[in-house]
């Protein structure tokens, strides 16, 4: 292999990897904020009483998990449109991630509300609590601490599926990562740079949600 | 929108065959990398569990790295650097190789994951009754481990065909990309990418509806 | 006169900084049936354990019908027999535990054959009729296609015990098998293990039933602290026993 290598190349465009690992993390963020609302509707529809709940949000949960992203990313870029529905690249993407996530997000709460033991709410109800109060005030705080494991790791997947916007041209990390690669021939530097640079980022966002359980944790 | 089904399914048929190679593409491509990545799992999965820790290490380091790493970066990262190692590939190959290492790291995990699983008391009753460790491995670890991988390998293997759509961004002509050529011939955008996500959406809930169906026969009765 | 089945000599096992057995000795003879008494931390499942090479040891020696087990002295140093040997001579023991430890994922039938078929090489039809007279011996005959998951704690540690003792053992060890058990449920194995003494199987117990270690056997070791601090016939030790510590223990224990 004649390859020597060489990361100047790639260091002297560091600022636009790095620019474009703020522009992915802003993305997951607005994405998922969203998401994380949508999900918890969601999750409430799924362990509702309501017949009716729980069929709506489990056929939006099966649809969306069922449909690779990259599908939706393109069908609400270029589809929609056709239905008068005209958004700008950053604003459809975080739409489409923030469905996408809702969909994910809504099985982790749903997973978090089943672990909540029922006497807890029973025992709301006999003080006379209403409905929303239990949910806000005592299932919600109880089913955040349960969910926190896989709430951190579907975080940082989603963060991972920001690097689809490269495929509507965003100039997210991957796509300058690509054109740094295009333009200077330094496939295994631009690569190797761009893939720790989301290795690092989640590491540190699973260190993160490591620190915020331990803080949230009930001592015993 | 200015068109009605009778002229969509029109313009589908006519397009009825790289259509129906995209959707060939696409099974082919996730089914090889679901096989090449479970084969290389297994190994990922049995090192991290027996392995020393050097290699655990070694393998730990791996996994984490292709865990962190989108697969999109993991395909486009193929596809560019795999020619400058002096490695030939076309766009097919790399992708799905790049499919396969990342399948593995995940079925690296799942494996390790229902092998640690199992209670030590089934080791030690297996030595007792003067097993070796690879009679132990066949006859009792695998078995019971096959029943926690199955459904958690399932989901896998679903999203190996939802990765399959990211060929089509190096060239590969997928679902996706056969889609989306003969919107750009036909303008359709709307109704061709629903019928695309129809497929995709199929082709899961089949591996879903298989999977269930495979977690029943292996039930054991208790 | 024959080989000792058991003889251990010198037994020392550390963990780490710990010493847990602080060489111990026991012989026993064919139909012995030995009881290992003492409160936890006093070494006696350790011991059992490192019989069949579950724990390894630091010192000392361990033979079985005068094979020598786990280790051998080779140009002056101590070393670990391969794998391959640790496997053959596990299969010179039948071990019965706590936990059960039977195979989830088969039947009560095919728990008792795998030893059978894997390591004493029979073919399966063979070694399906010896498993079922083994079952029918613990009174499960009926129960030979159950699956654990189907059965009490009671009949799966009889089954656990078929398992062992389908092998021809010619040392049958039991860990405790009945501490896991409802009480209601432990007569039933009990009953199984004074039949087999009857029969002649050389058996070492390590158990909390005093009164069955009473009735049973007809010698029982208490240890304390990884030694054997006392030995001899149940019906002395428990009515005048030497030590000061084994008076202790039986004065705490459910014995009267």
């Amino acid at each position: 292999m004649d390859y020597a290598l060489n990361f100047a190349v790639v260091w002297r465009s560091f600022d636009k990897l790095l620019a474009g690992l703020g522009l992915s993390l802003l993305l997951a963020v607005g994405s998922i904020a969203i998401g994380i609302v949508i999900g918890l509707v969601l999750g409430f529809a799924l362990v509702s009483r309501s017949g009716t709940a729980r069929r709506l949000a489990g056929g939006y949960v099966t649809v969306i998990r069922n449909t690779p992203i990259l599908l939706l990313v393109l069908f609400v870029y270029f589809a929609l449109p056709d239905l008068g529905v005209q958004l700008g690249g950053i604003e459809s993407f975080v739409a489409t991630l923030a469905v996408y996530s809702g969909a994910y997000l809504a099985e982790v709460f749903r997973a978090g509300l089943l672990s909540v033991p029922k006497g807890v709410r029973e025992a709301a109800q006999a003080i006379g609590m209403s409905r929303m109060q239990i949910n806000a005030s005592i299932i919600a705080p109880l089913m955040l601490r349960n969910v926190l494991p896989s709430l951190g790791s579907t975080v940082i997947s989603l963060f991972k599926d920001t690097s689809l916007a490269a495929a509507i041209a965003i100039p997210e990390l991957t796509f300058e990562a690509r054109k740094i690669n295009v333009e200077s021939f330094r496939v295994v530097e631009t690569w190797l740079v761009a893939s720790l640079l989301y290795v690092g980022t989640c590491t540190v966002l699973a260190a993160l949600f490591r620190r915020l359980e331990r803080r949230l944790a009930i001592p015993r | 929108m200015d068109f009605s089904l009778t002229q969509f399914l029109h313009e589908l048929w006519i397009a009825r065959v790289p259509i129906a190679q995209g959707l060939g593409i696409t099974v082919v491509s996730a089914a090889l990398a679901i096989v090449v990545g479970t084969v290389l799992g297994i190994g990922v999965g049995l090192a991290l569990t027996y392995g020393a820790a050097p290699l655990r290490a070694l393998v730990r380091g791996y996994t984490d790295f292709i865990r962190g790493t989108p697969v999109l970066v993991l395909v486009l990262a193929s596809y560019y650097a795999l020619g400058t190692a002096g490695i030939q590939l076309g766009p097919f190959q790399a992708g799905v190789l790049a499919l396969a290492v990342f399948c593995s790291s995940h079925v690296g995990e799942i494996v390790r994951g229902a092998l640690q699983a199992i209670p030590k008391g089934q080791i030690e009753a297996a030595k007792a009754i003067g097993l070796t460790f690879s009679q132990t491995f066949v006859s009792v670890l695998m078995p019971q481990a096959m029943r926690q991988i199955l459904p958690t390998w399932v989901n896998t293997a679903a999203e190996m065909v939802k990765a399959s759509t990211l060929l089509s961004i190096i060239g590969v002509g997928d679902l996706l990309l056969a889609s989306q050529e003969a919107i750009a011939r036909t303008f359709m955008s709307l109704p061709f990418y629903l019928f695309a996500g129809l497929l995709y959406f199929t082709i899961n809930f089949g591996i879903e509806r298989f999977g269930r169906f495979v977690e029943r026969k292996t039930h054991i009765p208790s | 006169m024959a080989t000792n089945i058991l003889e251990i000599s010198n037994l020392h096992k550390r963990y780490g900084e710990v010493e847990v057995l602080k060489g111990v000795d026991c012989r026993m003879q064919q139909g012995d049936v030995v009881c290992v008494i003492g409160s936890s931390g006093s070494g006696k499942t350790t011991m059992l354990r490192c019989i069949n090479m579950l724990e390894e040891f630091n010192d000392g020696s361990i033979r079985i019908d005068g094979d020598e087990i786990g280790y051998e002295m080779r140009n002056g140093t101590r070393h670990r027999k391969s794998e391959k040997e640790v496997a053959r001579q596990r299969a010179l023991t039948g071990m019965a535990f706590q936990q059960f430890n039977l195979f989830p994922h088969m039947s009560a039938a095919e728990n008792v054959m795998l030893g059978l078929v894997k390591v004493r090489k029979m073919r399966r039809d063979e070694a399906r009729t010896i498993a079922e007279k083994w079952l029918d011996r613990v009174g499960l005959l009926a129960r030979r296609d159950h699956y654990p998951g189907q059965l009490s704690g009671g009949q799966q540690q009889r089954v656990a015990i078929a398992r062992a003792i389908a092998m021809s053992p010619r040392l049958m060890l039991f860990d405790e098998v009945t501490s896991a058990l409802d009480p209601e449920l432990v007569n039933e194995v009990l009953l199984v293990i004074k039949d087999l003494a009857r029969e002649g199987m050389t058996m070492l117990l390590v158990t909390h039933e005093m009164r069955f270690a009473f009735e049973v056997s007809n010698r029982v070791i208490f240890m304390n602290q990884g030694r054997i601090a006392e030995e001899g016939d149940p019906k002395d030790m428990f009515v005048r026993p030497q030590t000061e510590r084994l008076a202790e223990f039986l004065k705490n224990s459910s014995f009267h």
